[in-house]
């Protein structure tokens, strides 16, 4: 510990460095940290005229009112089923135009395909989202497909089992080249020597994929996995509040879209606070416990 | 790879190839094909886009659809909105986040430096959550403003963290010859720090740039006032509440709806599109960067 003549000095010493960084403090005080303090109201019944303080306590019934919600069940299947369907698709795709890239020799053609996958990741999400509407519309593009070979025409959008589909064919779309940079960049830091000696002992392409190129990139790819498990009740609202309808809820309403329905829609502000806190929470728990394994992998930890 | 070429191919490496090159040209057109429906279908009528199957090249050509919508009010206003958060939301980004990186890479001995760098690094996995941060913008005065939808997440610490690691990889000799000559931190970020890295800050403007241009979750929630909205809100009422540009229900303006919505999709794309190219080599750095914790 220093003491206070000691703070003072520095004060004094470094007045210049401290003065730079006041302003991100007073912008981390002011929308974060204030913020933060707000959510004290997740243990009141908050009414915005009495605010914060006089607001009355109520203690933990906002979460006891959650668990006996009926729609908790299903917010947090849905939370969960997307997560787990977006690790088991949406994660590998990537890898697997990384490794394909990286076995194209001519160069503008790999370029041309990188630029081409990397373009979506910069068009909006109203746009994305506004394309999957009229695609999937009974009179849309995916419709005179169906209509094509002989199917029935339908709104897709409306009909439950066809959202994750939806969501997640959109998602790699959108994602795939942009995620693919971080393991072609891996892939260029693999030793080419390991390609030469692999081919004197005689081995084909797709044992050297097998055996040089993968092995190079499994650091990489669970790393990113277990970051991806940190995050599996982090599911972005943005895009299913885009996309999902009363008839879809079913498997589309997860928990950020009930915190904001109930929030900002029914104006219940102290419940929709504490289903929040709930899953910040749990999310910072699954992300501890996360970096906890990969340390215990002898990974890099992410803190 | 280059090593390969010498080697004449054989023919499991001939099929290994076709296979490669078919999923690779397929994962193209698939990911192509959608954007490039759009800018056809905003240049062709109404009547075009309903009787083709497929959309290929642009039928009955013409720049009706942009004229309509250069011409539409609300369209034209949210532009200018959209550009006004940029002008206003970039400065303030870039200023937070070199100050942040600055502070979290230098080597100074500073007494508080671990608190605020924790305190810096902990917004990245806490925050208030929805409401409180709505009832905060509502509480600061600066609900149904510009200034909700620029200060919020003004400081994005992810990027803070690429802008600090930049910042550590300038070699240290050179602060020093500087602090020996009096310059101050100030000085030393400005004359010597920042035109080291302008691959990075050229990132962080794109990063900034986009997130900014693409919004449209806090405007739905921040801003009650339909003039004050940003492109993208509007883009969203049309394209996916059904809300019809032509409401001035002229004949030209019913003709012309659909192609009218690509038209505006075109619009707000384009500007993205533009400095995509510029910025691509920069790219590989940047994620790079990023995915280096701090």
């Amino acid at each position: 510990m220093l003491s206070g003549k000691a703070i003072v000095k520095d004060f004094k010493k470094n007045k210049l460095i401290y003065l730079m960084v006041l302003p991100v403090i007073i912008y981390l005080i002011l929308f974060c940290y204030k913020p933060m303090y707000g959510i004290i109201i997740a243990f009141q019944r908050f009414r915005p005229g009495l605010g914060i303080e006089r607001s009355p306590w109520v203690g933990l019934n906002n979460f006891v009112r959650f668990f006996k919600d009926i729609y908790f069940w299903r917010v947090v299947k849905n939370t969960f089923t997307i997560s787990f369907l977006n690790i088991l698709f949406t994660f590998p795709a990537p890898i697997l135009l990384a490794l394909l890239l990286n076995e194209v020799q001519c160069s503008w053609f790999k370029r041309t395909v990188q630029t081409v996958t990397y373009l979506p990741h910069f068009i909006a999400m109203v746009v994305v989202c506004g394309l999957i509407n009229q695609f999937c519309r009974s009179d849309g593009l995916i419709n005179d497909v169906i209509a094509f070979f002989g199917g029935e025409r339908a709104n897709l959008l409306i009909k439950t089992e066809m959202f994750y589909p939806i969501y997640i064919i959109s998602g790699i779309w959108k994602e795939i080249g942009w995620s693919s940079i971080i393991y072609l960049a891996t892939l260029a830091g693999i030793d080419q020597e390991q390609y030469e000696a692999a081919k004197i002992d005689g081995a084909g392409r797709i044992q050297q994929m097998r055996y040089i190129t993968l092995p190079g990139l499994m650091p990489t790819i669970s790393m990113l996995l277990i970051l991806k498990m940190g995050q599996v009740l982090n599911i972005g609202m943005e895009k299913i509040l885009l996309l999902y309808h009363e008839m879809t809820y079913e498997v589309a309403d997860v928990i950020s879209t009930y915190v904001y329905r109930k929030g900002l829609i029914d104006a219940d502000y102290s419940y929709s606070t504490a289903i929040g806190l709930f899953n910040s929470i749990v999310n910072i728990v699954f992300l501890v416990g996360a970096n906890k394994i990969s340390k215990k992998l002898g990974q890099s930890g992410l803190f | 790879m280059r090593n390969r070429k010498k080697k004449k191919k054989s023919v499991e490496d001939i099929i290994l190839d076709v296979i490669i090159y078919s999923i690779l040209i397929l994962l193209a057109i698939v990911t192509f094909y959608p954007m490039w429906y759009v800018v056809v279908a905003s240049f062709s009528s109404g009547s075009y886009i309903i009787s083709q199957e497929i959309l290929l090249w642009p039928g009955d050509f013409n720049l009706e659809a942009y004229k309509l919508t250069f011409r539409h009010p609300l369209l034209v206003k949210s532009f200018g909105n959209s550009l006004m958060v940029l002008a206003l939301g970039l400065p303030i980004n870039i200023v937070l986040t070199v100050l942040a990186g600055y502070f979290m890479s230098s080597t100074t001995k500073v007494y508080w430096k671990k608190p605020i760098i924790y305190m810096i690094l902990f917004t990245m996995f806490f925050n208030g959550g929805l409401v409180p941060n709505y009832l905060n913008v509502k509480d600061l005065r600066i609900f149904n403003t510009i200034w909700a939808l620029v200060l919020p997440g003004a400081l994005s610490v992810y990027n803070a963290n690429i802008c600090k690691t930049a910042m550590e990889a300038i070699p240290y000799s050179l602060h020093e010859s500087a602090y020996l000559d009096g310059a101050s931190d100030l000085k030393v970020l400005f004359k010597i720090v920042l035109p080291l890295m302008k691959p990075t800050m050229a990132v962080l403007l794109l990063y900034y740039g986009v997130a900014h241009w693409n919004a449209w979750f806090n405007a739905s929630i921040y801003i009650r006032d339909e003039q004050k909205l940003p492109a993208q809100n509007i883009l969203r009422a049309v394209l996916l509440e059904n809300t019809t540009l032509a409401e001035s229900a002229g004949d030209s303006y019913n003709a012309y709806a659909e192609a009218m919505q690509y038209a505006a999709i075109v619009i707000i794309t384009v500007p993205i599109v533009c400095v995509y190219p510029f910025l691509q080599k920069h790219f590989a750095k940047g994620v790079m960067i990023g995915a280096v914790k701090g």
